[in-house]
């Protein structure tokens, strides 16, 4: 059926925007407030149903032409490669190293390791929620 | 000078809530679901940017720090709402809900048989 859904496709198009920036900021800030990879993943994913829900299933995958569920072997690829990295500085399995660092633009930082971890939750629950969205979606 | 932003953050946040009042009492007072509709998109939105503004307010004058997460909920806020209370109206008479019995005058009266038609046909063809 066709509909005119062109205040709900307008709407999401720029709401969209908005949500992936706060899903990224809260990705970020996670190791120094509310926040982290897990409720940055269902952000990003929510923001990514949202589109779905503006357009259709078919609409989404040639937009992104993405298969969701590569995206969970890499993201516990890169957790467990966080944890095997410590090896090679013989420190124990999911050592955290730290330190400061001056970036180009933002200044002084400080980097942990610990967000690449973060990253890999990210990646799989991004993964795991867009894949159990679009196969019941799919399902008639 | 502190003391009188302080105090006009107070009346802010004050209307904001009198206005989600407001709403509560029209959800609970309206006939239909369009009118209910109307109350709810329009005063609830108003209430809540006036109460996000008057926070904003209060911890950028209070405590010095300007935060864009209550910046970015009020914008966020003014965009949706309206569309969500678009959205329910509009599944509302699509489904055939009644308007209120008083109602004089339907615009949208007809517009959408057309569609209704065609959506039935297809549902008896496959």
């Amino acid at each position: 059926m066709k509909s005119n859904d062109i205040i709900l496709q307008t709407a999401a198009k720029f709401v969209t925007f908005i949500i992936m920036i706060f899903s990224f900021y809260i990705f970020l800030g996670g190791h120094f407030g509310p926040g982290g990879g897990f409720v940055g993943g269902l952000l990003t994913s929510s923001a990514l149903v949202l589109m779905l829900l503006a357009f259709d299933i078919k609409t989404m995958s040639t937009v992104i032409p993405f298969d969701y569920k590569l995206l969970i072997p890499i993201g516990l690829l890169v957790a467990l490669g966080t944890g095997v990295g410590s090896f090679f500085f013989h420190v124990p399995f999911l050592t955290h190293a730290f330190g400061h660092f001056t970036l180009p633009i933002i200044g002084e930082t400080e980097l942990a390791t610990a967000t690449i971890f973060d990253l890999g939750v990210y990646l799989v629950v991004v993964g795991i929620t867009m894949t159990i969205i679009q196969t019941i979606g799919e399902s008639e | 000078m502190i003391e009188i932003v302080k105090y006009i953050a107070v009346i802010i946040i004050l209307m904001g809530a009198l206005l989600s009042l407001v709403t509560t009492i029209g959800l609970f007072r309206l006939p239909d679901t369009y009118t209910r509709s109307h109350a709810a998109s329009k005063s609830a939105t108003l209430g809540i940017m006036a109460v996000l503004s008057g926070t904003a307010l209060f911890f950028w004058v209070d405590k010095g720090f300007l935060s864009g997460r209550l910046i970015l909920g009020i914008i966020f806020i003014f965009v949706t709402s309206p569309v969500a209370g678009h959205l329910i109206a509009r599944a509302a008479y699509k489904t055939n809900v009644p308007l209120w019995e008083k109602t004089v005058h339907d615009d949208l009266k007809g517009k959408y048989d057309e569609q209704e038609k065609e959506r039935r046909g297809e549902q008896f063809d496959s």
